[in-house]
């Protein structure tokens, strides 16, 4: 760890620079998609109300501020949302799941098994998956799609990230030294009455292949469940 | 304009049209509204913008605006160049909290977390293997300290804040600079879901 030259390099904006680049768990996490309607807010993966199924959800274009900001949020039909499953263990997707807005609706493709010449940094949409079409959500008109078990929403949902934010940025900067972060009951959280774009679907798990061994076996952590690994992508149209 | 010529362009522009039409063939769809079909164009070539894994990562980790963009220009297996950035990151942040105590930043620094990684190891998991792990089979959580069982999922409901802290300052006990003991309050937030509740499909609150 060279710290000389590490605070050589910040010097004394160093502090305030660091204060202000945590945003959230991804919200706004780097200047070149910050605000625009690829930036991803965040990934939730967990078991379903059926324990056969599993849940994925991207929050997109958060965090928007309650009323105008959110009733006029819309997808934009040359983003693509993409959820990547690697069920190897290679840490390369074997399977995923798009969501590409047309129109007034959302049309979910997949899950699809992708062969080799398919994974990466770009894409077509998978055409021939199986698609589930939801028409996009509001406040008061909520939609849900059920197709053969796959369920599909989009909409603006409330942001589900919790966080003091706020006091984060204190912590960061020293500003707050030697406390630290609030208690309970004297923190505040920063998302509480924010919003996001969400794209939730869930899938049978017989759709995502078996799961390969915990990735933390190869850094000596033993006993967790196979597991897949999955990461959310957005990738915009370009012809 | 010659015949050879002419023949090369009649060639290409028949080529041209012929991939045109394939690729018409492949991304459009036939949705049925008002019982009348309607053509819908999923065609192009869609390239990556953003990434996301584990939450926080590219955030808290990757440190300046260049860093941050790359680490989303890239696919996970792409990232092994990120573990020195994000290793320099995780001890600035100990650094920052050592210079507003006044305490040498020689003196502070990360140490081995609950999970028994070391700075190097922690820094690889996060910056290499940047994924969700998610179980078919039983809990899915991203740490469960009553059980011990971690990184299956990512549920609403878990305080990701408080085990990314934990893991970054609680060291080996996680209780490291938990506020008690004289110690500064860095392993949680202070916040929770508050007064969210997650229901059936599609499991998110409405709007506020």
């Amino acid at each position: 760890m060279k710290k000389t030259k590490l605070f050589a390099a910040i010097g004394g904006m160093g502090l305030a620079i660091a204060a202000i680049v945590f945003i959230a768990a991804d919200h706004v996490d780097a200047p070149a998609v910050a605000g625009t309607k690829t930036d991803i807010a965040d990934l939730y993966a967990f078991e379903g109300d059926n324990p056969d199924n599993t849940v994925f959800v991207a929050t997109v274009q958060g965090p928007l501020a309650a009323g105008s900001a959110t009733t006029g949020a819309t997808f934009d039909e040359d983003v693509m949302i993409q959820f990547n499953i690697d069920n190897t263990g290679d840490f390369i997707e074997d399977v995923v799941i798009q969501a590409v807005k047309r129109g007034d609706s959302m049309y979910f493709f997949g899950p699809h098994n992708v062969t080799a010449g398919q994974t990466g940094l770009t894409s077509q949409v998978f055409t021939s998956a199986t698609r589930t079409a939801v028409k996009v959500s509001t406040s008061s008109d909520v939609q849900t799609a059920n197709n053969g078990g796959i369920q599909v929403y989009a909409g603006p949902r409330r942001d589900p990230f919790f966080f003091d934010f706020n006091r984060f940025n204190m912590v960061v900067a020293g500003a707050v030294a030697p406390e630290g972060f609030l208690p309970p009951g004297q923190a505040s959280d920063f998302f509480e009455d924010l919003n996001v774009l969400a794209a939730v679907v869930e899938v049978p798990n017989s759709l995502l292949g078996d799961a390969p061994a915990h990735v933390a076996g190869a850094v000596g952590i033993n006993g967790l469940p196979n597991a897949y690994n999955v990461w959310v992508t957005t990738k915009r149209k370009n012809n | 304009m010659n015949t050879y010529k002419l023949r090369i362009l009649f060639v290409a522009v028949c080529t041209s049209l012929m991939f045109v039409q394939c690729g018409n063939d492949d991304d459009n769809i036939l949705i049925i509204e008002d019982d009348e079909p309607v053509a819908v164009d999923f065609s192009g070539t869609w390239s990556q913008e953003d990434s996301m894994g584990r939450p926080g990562i590219n955030t808290v980790f990757s440190g300046s605006d260049a860093v941050k963009n790359d680490f989303n220009s890239r696919i996970p297996t792409d990232r092994a160049s990120f573990q020195p950035i994000f290793q320099e990151t995780l001890e600035f942040y100990h650094d920052v909290y050592a210079m507003s105590l006044n305490i040498p930043v020689e003196d502070l620094d990360y140490e081995e977390n609950i999970l028994g990684l070391d700075a190097p190891t922690f820094t690889t998991v996060l910056a290499q293997f940047d994924a969700l792990q998610v179980a078919p089979e039983g809990e899915t959580i991203y740490f469960n300290p009553a059980t011990g069982l971690a990184l299956t999922g990512r549920k609403l409901t878990d305080d990701v804040i408080d085990v990314s802290l934990t893991l970054m300052f609680g060291g080996m006990s996680g209780t490291r600079f938990d506020g008690n003991n004289g110690t500064p309050q860095l392993t949680s937030d202070g916040v929770g879901v508050g007064d969210r509740t997650f229901g059936s499909f599609p499991y998110l609150n409405t709007p506020n």
